[in-house]
């Protein structure tokens, strides 16, 4: 796999099921990707495609079904996970009214994470707050106010202020911006390029704002009923998605301009709706609504299959190629 | 530096008190509104100050004793003694007087005894909602709110030697589930919050999300319960006096005075009617200070 030595994150195979009244719910199947340190994943899928459900499991909030989770080299799922690993992923809510205590300060909240993993000592905890606010774009007075008194963005900026202040490798940010409106949203992204910058910190962006992604993301990852369709570079994957759902959800993205029309891949129409997570299409979970499908694809869970060094799809389509190519590759070498 | 951070508290000290002034002022407008909120806090406060001031206030302070006066036996209310005398010729304004400490009391002791054990296994049962722990401390909580608290009350008072300090004990025991319902409601919507589970990923301790992170969210609904239940206790325990398993003669418990005052009707109808409206007095107040402050902190009823 690519960038195997470096990945900070690694997850391989992760499945996590919930058990319900109708039957069993593959929330998460089969799904493995890395993150590198530096670097932002997108992780990009419909509502109830699967990827919240994948963040909270690598922060632990959940107990995977099946698979594992690897951070810095070690085995991290399953175990009871220490107080340092806890400190290292760290996590931004979607909705910033209900991430922070309405009964406590902006004082309070920060106090907590600091104390908890002394990062500062007991008499510098109020600068280092004032400086986490600065950080943030926030005026240093901040300090003394309480939730109610802050807007959507200035929560959500406090609510990075939390997972920043105890110096993490990974922060987890799971839609964190689809509750503010378009300018703070502008806002907050520019905040958090600039803070990976200064501090090297990897994210795991979830949205399913495509637009977005395109601007925030290095990598992306596409989730579909709970498995990933297609891992590539962000700027491969705009210019030419392989998946057909990926090619149906980027020539359904919006756009303004006639320039950005001529960029997009041809429309791809897609038939129905997404299929209900209890009850699962056999095979490829799209072909029901895939326009491009072959007969296999209701019989077998297509493979990862390797594009290059930064892309993998998962799809049936390719595997024709695939085999092409290995079979020219050979016939070369003859 | 260090003069910019003296300025930014002191500026806040002042900025905070402005604030604090003015959450009050609104919570005031809010409360106001309601005049039978205001009769409430009124009557409560009146209760309270006659309580705490009884020995200077009442016309007969020793009356509240056992002392027998058989000159003034029976007499009707009228200038000398504003709610008349009873048997022994004591004062009755000055007995009710007194009732209310004892009412009181009953209250504070039986609910400051309740509501910390009711409150911290309804906070443990709402985090860990859904398992085994939450299904221990509820089922538990349900046997005692199964049996009619009356009922439950007396049987413990007689089983135990009657007097005011078992009475308490018994309502308490029968008390403490009411709060563990409330936090237990609280605590396991809260639990679901993002504050909370942000608290979890970070590590926090479980005493620290707990009364930290989920106790704050429920004073306010603790602190309307608390007040109208003052009226409910009182209620009990001066049903327990009437039956003669609370409080003992010659103490001047209101229950008491009532169930004493009976054997005179309808002829000595002060020795009844008076501490049984004194009884109506305290119970209304509080129950109408409850409703105002329900209104006033958006508490939902459990």
């Amino acid at each position: 796999m690519v960038q195997e030595k470096k990945s900070l994150l690694k997850v391989n195979n992760l499945q996590k099921y919930f058990t319900t009244p109708q039957g069993i719910v593959k929330a998460v199947d089969d799904v493995s990707f890395a993150v590198a340190p530096g670097e932002t994943l997108g992780l990009v899928g419909e509502s109830g495609s699967g990827k919240t459900t994948a963040a909270f499991t690598i922060i632990g909030a959940y107990q995977p079904t099946d698979g594992s989770i690897y951070f810095q080299n070690k085995q991290i799922s399953g175990k009871k996970r220490s107080r340092e690993l806890k400190r290292n992923i760290q996590i931004v809510f979607q909705d910033p009214g209900s991430s922070l205590n309405p009964r406590q300060s902006v004082r309070q909240i920060l106090t907590m994470p600091l104390k908890l993993h002394n990062v500062v000592p007991a008499a510098e905890i109020g600068n280092k707050i004032q400086e986490l606010l600065e950080l943030v774009e926030l005026p240093r007075d901040f300090i003394h106010k309480h939730p109610l008194e802050l807007g959507e963005g200035e929560k959500q900026s406090v609510a990075i202020a939390r997972a920043l202040s105890v110096n993490p490798s990974l922060i987890v940010l799971d839609e964190p911006t689809s509750a503010l409106d378009v300018s703070m949203q502008a806002k907050i992204i520019k905040l958090l390029g600039n803070l990976q910058q200064e501090f090297n910190v990897a994210y795991i962006f979830i949205t399913h704002d495509l637009s977005l992604m395109r601007n925030v993301a290095s990598r992306v990852a596409i989730m579909y009923l709970g498995r990933i369709c297609e891992i590539a570079r962000a700027a491969d994957f705009f210019q030419q998605p392989l998946h057909p759902y990926t090619r149906m959800l980027i020539s359904s993205v919006p756009v303004v301009s006639e320039e950005e029309e001529a960029l997009k891949p041809p429309h791809y129409t897609s038939q129905g709706e997404i299929p209900s997570p209890v009850n699962m299409p056999t095979g490829c979970g799209f072909h029901p609504r895939c326009p491009e499908k072959l007969d296999i694809c209701d019989r077998q869970i297509p493979e990862s299959l390797a594009i290059d060094n930064n892309r993998q799809v998962f799809c049936h389509l390719y595997r024709k190629d695939q085999e092409q190519k290995i079979a020219d590759s050979t016939l070369r070498q003859e | 530096m260090n003069s910019k951070k003296t300025e930014i508290s002191a500026d806040y000290k002042k900025k905070n008190w402005l604030r604090r002034k003015e959450t009050l002022q609104r919570a005031w407008y809010k409360f106001s509104a309601n005049i039978l909120s205001v009769v409430g806090l009124i009557i409560v406060i009146a209760v309270i100050l006659l309580a705490v001031f009884a020995p200077w206030v009442a016309p007969h302070p020793d009356h509240a004793g056992a002392v027998v006066d058989f000159t003034a036996t029976m007499q009707s209310p009228g200038a000398g003694n504003l709610m008349g005398t009873d048997g022994v010729g004591r004062d009755l304004l000055s007995r009710i007087i007194f009732g209310f400490r004892f009412s009181l009391m009953m209250g504070l002791v039986v609910i400051g005894l309740a509501a910390p054990p009711g409150i911290i296994l309804g906070l443990i049962a709402g985090y860990y909602q859904g398992t085994k722990i939450d299904t221990a401390i509820m089922r538990f909580a349900d046997i005692f709110l199964a049996v009619p608290p009356l009922i439950l009350a007396m049987s413990i008072t007689s089983v135990l030697s009657p007097n005011i300090f078992n009475a308490m004990l018994a309502v308490t025991l029968m008390w403490w589930p009411w709060y563990t319902r409330l936090v237990y409601g609280l605590a396991s919507s809260l639990q679901n919050e993002y504050f909370v589970q942000s608290a979890e990923v970070m590590g926090a301790s479980t005493p620290h999300i707990l009364f930290k992170e989920i106790l704050p969210n429920c004073i306010s609904a603790i602190f309307t319960k608390i007040t109208l239940d003052m009226g409910f206790v009182i209620i009990i325990g001066a049903s327990l006096s009437f039956v003669g398993l609370g409080a003992q003669p010659p103490t001047p418990d209101l229950g008491t005075m009532v169930a004493d005052g009976a054997k005179y009707m309808p002829d000595q109808w002060w020795l009844t009617i008076f501490p049984a409206l004194a009884i109506v007095f305290v119970v209304l107040g509080f129950n109408l200070l409850g409703d105002g402050l329900r209104d006033v902190l958006a508490v939902e009823e459990v």
